[in-house]
């Protein structure tokens, strides 16, 4: 459990990016084999699309093919995606700065969502909407204020003391359960434990009909308001996040606090100030996870609770303590889930290959046995993640 | 002794606990601490919290009308009065049921239960408390099949029917509303278990095909997958027997939105306002959707309807007639038998629901009390026209209901 000595667990682009490189370099085919091997997959992808192109009506078909796929994997996959990166990330910089796995992040995110769904129901009380967009978008800083007061006082009550007291690593990781059952209890005793619906605005941006209507096709595509929200605030944040880690002093200082306490410390960083900021990002990542998980979704304290393992996988997946991991490692994980149990039979029936079985690797219920195999197989095989970041 | 930290944990919060039932006890039973040798204690283990809570308090209600009533009319046993005591039976969760009903039993001393709700947790009280310590349970909801074959001392009733017929009839109007091929979802546990068979039974019996039939987890935040899974079968209709509150509106939220399904055949736990409300507030439409619930029309349902306007309950809404009748039945069965005890419930409960007798509709209950009283018989029809059949359960009439525009509408009784 204990981290090596002088890792460098903040992704630092410059260097770190050349390290990841060299080391990736050595299990990559040696380099002049990999533009015929390119180029081989490319024909053989171009002629299996020719052949059922060719075939009648293969075009539609084909194209009917790719919308089911994007309507049922693709799409929902990118939500999922960025909102299990958005809850990574905060875990992620957690980890790398006060160097513990924080098990409340999950219930944190339905802490700062229930903050949200707070402030929109007075909003929406006084008649203040955002318009086609949900209300809650407006709602958000209220939400970020509710979470980032809890983080602190978290903080200042019971990882200060233990940060004084140098503990080990798992006092910390078991301090951070403790504050999870205390969050989670604080969410159901205030909002209940029941469903909650916040979202408002158009619904929509394409309804399956009109897409059906449009294009003439027999399969259909719904694209939500909520999943373009979702990338595009992700977007937005990822971006901030990166600029404010890489370009700003106190995003310099967070990552040499991570890289090396002990130097950071002789060089006259502040740690509580790193303490304080890491808290009040973390807590914005988590009430801007929480917030557009709930509007994709829905509100429910113990949906989010079980968020817990797909978020950790994701970090995991990623490498621990890389904050690109994690949005990368969110993507694999929500589209492993999707992908692994989703049935292809009618995909396979445009492209050809009719079948009466349904063409399922596993079963929906099977959705976290994906993320606990995913765990296993990178914890065994790679288990600094994708992006090599620490060990845990 | 090294008092681990969770034996301190649970200590603490079963102090806590009793402390604050014993603080809700004050609060709810000072009138009838003064009286206690005339009070009778029954309780009334219903899914407070959990996937049905929205159902829960006019059921709860319903019951306690009919103890009040028996209360008032001062012929129960002699001038005694009916005290309920509510504990949670979270419709899920057979541990917390079982530990509610067992304090119901050991610390509450009720002379009876009514409930549970769902059937799952039904089972298992009737099975870890009622039979071992001979209390007579009495559910208005538990539907599961599963209950007809326990073994219960005689001491199981239930005011609702059978799954095993709501499936047979959900099957018939699936079938004469031209569906040849359905896909069936649902939820995963011993009522959607119980329905889902009786229903793929039934409708093969009339020449139907059941493309597929899976159960779904309550609980999640999207039901994406489970849909693209059932819509994968070809089917022209997905039959959902699942809970309002829960994966059931999640599965047929998320087949409108992704265009997988338009019509529903819908189970009795479907049959929620709120199903309306928050699939209208999506923007869709559930407009010619439709399914079965336990319920009949006629004197009883009127004459129920006039007493609980008053009050400002709710009588349309799913079980509470049979809450109303499950409470009913019990006192009257005590009443024949003479004595507050599970025994004379168990030994009198088929007499006082079936002829022969006086009929007795709801708000009758003084009539039928004094009747008993004085030695004659009473066949109870109450709100749902009670007739109890086989083990101990009842027949059962069925709604059809259709939804359109922003209602449940009848379409006929079966």
């Amino acid at each position: 459990m204990e981290p090596p000595p002088h890792p460098s667990p903040v992704d630092s682009n410059v260097v770190d990016t050349q390290a990841v490189d060299t080391k990736a370099e050595t299990k990559r085919p040696p380099a002049p084999w990999r533009r015929p091997l390119w180029i081989a997959v490319g024909v053989a992808l171009g002629l299996a699309v020719l052949s059922m192109v060719s075939r009648d009506g293969g075009g539609i078909d084909l194209l009917n093919a790719l919308v089911r796929f994007a309507n049922f994997v693709v799409i929902p996959g990118i939500s999922y995606g960025c909102q299990l990166g958005l809850g990574a990330l905060g875990v992620t910089l957690i980890y790398a700065v006060m160097r513990f796995s924080d098990f409340a992040h999950a219930d944190t995110m339905a802490f700062g969502a229930m903050g949200v769904i707070l402030a929109t129901r007075v909003l929406q009380g006084m008649g203040i909407s955002a318009g086609p967009l949900p209300t809650a978008l407006l709602a958000l800083p209220f939400g970020i204020l509710g979470a980032v007061t809890l983080a602190l006082v978290f903080d200042r009550a019971v990882y200060r003391f233990y940060r004084r007291q140098r503990a080990a690593p798992v006092t910390f990781v078991i301090a951070s359960i403790g504050a999870m059952f205390v969050t989670n209890g604080l969410v159901r005793l205030i909002i209940g434990p029941g469903d909650q619906r916040f979202a408002d605005g158009d619904r929509f941006i394409i309804r399956v009909q009109t897409f059906k209507e449009m294009t003439g096709l027999s399969e259909g595509l719904a694209l939500r308001t909520t999943h373009v929200i979702t990338l595009v605030v992700a977007v937005m944040v990822v971006l901030g996040l990166f600029v404010f880690l890489n370009r700003t002093p106190l995003g310099k200082a967070m990552r040499a606090y991570a890289d090396n306490e002990d130097l950071a410390l002789l060089s006259g960083i502040n740690p509580e100030r790193v303490a304080l900021w890491t808290w009040i990002i973390a807590a914005t990542l988590a009430t801007i996870a929480g917030t557009l998980y709930g509007l994709d979704k829905s509100f429910k304290p113990f949906t989010y609770f079980q968020l817990l393992l797909p978020i950790f996988a994701s970090a995991i997946v990623g490498g621990i303590g890389k904050p690109l991991g994690a949005i990368a490692g969110g993507f694999v994980v929500a589209f492993s889930e999707i992908a692994f149990t989703y049935p292809y039979r009618k995909i396979l029936g445009y492209l050809g290959f009719e079948t009466d079985s349904l063409v399922q690797l596993l079963s929906t219920d099977y959705k976290f046995a994906v993320c606990f195999i995913i765990l296993v197989v990178v914890l065994i095989w790679r288990p600094r993640g994708i992006f090599q970041g620490r060990v845990i | 002794m090294d008092p681990h930290p969770i034996s301190i944990y649970s200590r603490l919060t079963s102090a806590l606990g009793s402390g604050l039932v014993a603080l809700s006890l004050c609060a709810a039973t000072t009138p009838a601490l003064t009286q206690t040798d005339k009070a009778v204690k029954i309780g009334v283990l219903l899914g407070f919290t959990g996937p049905i809570e929205s159902l829960i308090p006019p059921m709860a209600d319903s019951a306690d009308l009919a103890f009040k009533q028996v209360s008032d009319s001062g012929q129960f046993l002699d001038g005694k009065t009916i005290e309920s005591v509510r504990a949670d039976s979270t419709c899920i969760d057979a541990g917390a049921a079982t530990a509610a009903a067992e304090r119901l039993v050991t610390s509450e001393k009720v002379v009876a239960i009514l409930g549970a709700d769902c059937s799952g947790v039904t089972i298992a009280v009737a099975n870890n408390v009622a039979v071992p310590k001979g209390i007579a349970l009495i559910s208005p909801s538990a539907t599961s099949p599963a209950l007809s074959t326990i073994d219960d001392d005689g001491l199981f009733f239930r005011t609702s029917p059978s799954d095993a017929r709501q499936g047979k009839v959900l099957a018939q109007v699936i079938k004469e509303r031209g569906y040849d091929t359905i896909a069936i979802t649902y939820t995963k546990n011993d009522y959607g278990k119980g329905l889902s068979e009786s229903l793929q039974a039934g409708f093969e019996a009339l020449g139907g095909t059941v493309a597929i039939s899976t159960a779904h987890e309550d609980g999640k935040g999207d039901y994406t997958a489970e849909v693209a899974e059932l819509a994968e079968a070809g089917s022209d209709l997905l039959v959902v027997l699942g809970y309002a509150d829960q994966g059931g509106i999640g599965i047929v939220r998320a087949a409108l939105d992704t265009g997988a399904f338009e019509i529903f055949g819908l189970g009795d736990a479907m049959y929620s306002p709120t199903v309306l409300d928050s699939i209208k507030a999506d923007g869709n439409d559930l407009t010619g959707s439709f399914g079965t619930v336990p319920g009949n029309e006629g004197e009883g349902v009127d004459a129920f309807q006039e007493i609980v306007t008053p009050v400002g309950l709710d009588g349309q809404g799913p079980f509470t007639g049979e809450s109303y009748d499950a409470a009913a039945l019990m006192a009257l069965a005590m009443q024949r038998g003479g004595e507050a005890t599970s025994e004379a419930i168990a030994a009198n409960m088929i007499a006082v629901a079936n002829a022969p007798g006086e009929k007795i509709l709801p708000g009758q209950l003084d009539k039928a009390l004094k009747i008993l009283a004085a030695g004659g018989e009473v066949d109870y029809v109450g709100v749902t026209n009670v007739e109890l059949v086989g083990p101990g359960e009842a027949a059962g009439s069925y709604r059809e209901y259709e939804v359109q525009g922003d209602e449940f509408k009848t379409v006929r009784f079966r």
